[in-house]
């Protein structure tokens, strides 16, 4: 029986780089995978794109390859990331420009093809969650990319690559591609897939399955977070896995852990919608069988539906944000008195929001009615949106003329605004997407 | 007694779509938790949303359930003008649930 090792580097952009040069380093791994990619970050970058063509790829690409590259290629290790974001071949050149620097040959695939700008605009699509359709969004349009599956990823490591930088592929697909490449599993081993699939939807999201985002002190407790390791899969070529960390490192892998990861972003557990298949996690079970070392099985698959999911970015216009504080007794009564002045005077002033959102933070801004009793302070924040930036900011300038015109004691005044993008989901036929790999090669 | 102290909660989103799961620490919970923690229940618990739909799933293997909370997030994460647009709160809310029924 075969067995592989995957690591995950990262579960957002942002993430921390430390636990992924570990992995690189002393963990013994056959891949390592970035999944950096949300939800609207493609939409954005696409705008980057239009303004620079060699841009438009994650802007940690460059920090993290770098600390991780050098480790990761002496140790055999390959490395699978979506941070090609809007540009795989812009981040594909990137890498190859570091490995030169480093002395390193070595093989960069680039998956392209989840572009479908052009597809979704030539067709009036129904758009999932609204009822309406594509034309509705007229010139908003910024974006359209179709989460691809794991085939092309599957193609780029046949080939050879070392790197393979993806823009949209599903989460689990990332982790999937390997583990077909590595194990021969068809296109229609569903039940592979489904377990496949379990596995990478449980790394995908990096920390949240070794304690990260899991400790409520006294309830679950968890040691050691400021050095948390991320997560190893060890696959076995009939699909059961193991998850694990290195040893030394911070965090946990429990049952609990497992389980809300096993969860996490899941809407019917027996339905799992993805692009190489649907998923069933509905006769999954987690075993600890030993510490820090956690069993995975029971992940099933059925075949796909015939249609790709695509994101589509649309510009949404502006959000402003303004914000200040009040303290001692009365506080919630003057922060209440805030708002009410704020909003009177939007209307006074005659700036056009569409929306208007006033929060009392410590008292209800993360829920309605969650408050108990009168804080020792409190924080108003008021939110709008508008159409354009100048709008936007009248908000927090209406909040901050509350220093020397709105009640007693405010203090600590902030102000922001922000583009918004919207993002809705349309299904095209998958033949519409034409996933493509190109392979750089960097020869020192 | 709350429902933190038999179960815990992650919350997910996608789109406008929240998902909030809800796992027994003990399998012997497990049917009592099941037998409260209603689709009715969750919505009360989460009226403050306003929700357009809430579904529940069960998963007995794991000890879980997954609720599915429709139309709870103002719009979604890219352009909900909630400070916490994710709605990742929302787990600690319904873990307040209070299970002695009244």
């Amino acid at each position: 029986m075969r067995s592989i090792r995957l690591g995950a580097g990262a579960g957002y952009s942002g993430d921390r780089i430390e636990p992924a040069v570990d992995l690189a380093t002393s963990g013994d791994l056959d891949y390592l995978v970035f999944e950096c990619l949300a939800e609207r970050t493609i939409a954005l970058a696409q705008g980057a794109r239009q303004t620079d063509p060699d841009a438009g790829y994650d802007p940690l690409l460059e920090q993290r390859i770098r600390a991780v590259l050098p480790a990761a290629f002496g140790n055999g290790t390959r490395i699978i990331s979506n941070m090609g974001a809007a540009n795989p071949l812009a981040a594909a050149r990137r890498i190859g420009g570091i490995a030169r620097e480093l002395g390193l040959s070595l093989k960069v695939a680039a998956v392209t093809g989840d572009d479908v700008l052009d597809v979704v605009k030539s067709g009036n699509w129904p758009i999932e969650e609204t009822g309406g359709h594509v034309s509705d969004l007229g010139d908003r349009i910024l974006s359209a990319n179709a989460y691809l599956g794991a085939a092309p990823i599957v193609e780029a490591l046949a080939a050879g690559a070392d790197v393979v930088v993806t823009g949209r592929v599903a989460d689990p697909a990332l982790f999937l591609a390997p583990m077909i490449h590595e194990f021969g599993w068809t296109v229609d081993a569903w039940d592979n897939l489904g377990q496949g699939t379990l596995v990478g939807h449980l790394m995908e999201c990096a920390g949240q399955v070794t304690g990260g985002y899991f400790a409520d002190p006294g309830k679950k407790d968890v040691s050691d977070l400021a050095r948390l390791g991320f997560p190893i899969a060890e696959i076995r070529d009939d699909g059961e896995a193991v998850i694990t960390k290195l040893s030394g490192t911070g965090g946990a892998v429990t049952v609990g852990t497992c389980k809300e990861q096993l969860l996490y972003e899941i809407h019917d557990p027996a339905a799992y919608f993805q692009p190489d298949l649907v998923a069933d996690f509905s006769d999954a079970s987690v075993e600890e069988i030993a510490p820090d070392r956690v069993r995975i099985v029971g992940g099933r698959g059925r075949p796909h539906n015939g249609s790709l999911k695509v994101s589509v970015g649309y510009n949404d216009g502006w959000i402003g944000e303004g914000e200040i504080s009040y303290a001692g007794p009365g506080a919630v009564a003057r922060g209440r008195l805030a708002i009410e002045i704020v909003r009177e005077r939007l209307a006074i002033t005659g700036v056009a929001v569409s929306e208007i959102r006033a929060d009392l933070i410590g008292v209800d801004s993360l829920y309605p009615g969650a408050s108990r009793g009168e804080p020792a302070e409190v924080r108003i924040r008021i939110a709008g949106r508008t159409r354009s930036q100048a709008e936007a900011l009248c908000i927090g300038n209406e909040v901050e003329t509350l220093y020397t015109n709105g009640p007693a004691g405010g203090g600590g005044a902030s102000k922001t605004t922000r583009r918004t993008i919207g993002v809705v989901s349309v299904l095209i036929p998958r033949e519409r997407a034409q996933p493509r790999v190109e392979m750089l090669e960097v020869t020192t | 007694m709350k429902l933190r102290d038999v179960a815990h909660s992650r919350t997910g989103d996608k789109g406008n779509t929240s998902n909030i799961s809800v796992i027994a620490y003990r399998a012997e919970d497990f049917p009592r938790i099941c037998e409260f923690v209603t689709e009715e229940r969750v919505r009360t618990q989460l009226a403050g949303l306003n929700p357009a739909r809430v579904t529940r799933y069960e998963l007995p293997k794991l000890g879980a359930l997954n609720f599915v909370i429709e139309g709870a997030l103002g719009g979604g994460v890219t352009r909900s003008l909630a400070l916490d647009a994710h709605g990742k709160a929302l787990s600690s809310i319904l873990l307040d649930m209070d299970l002695t029924p009244s």
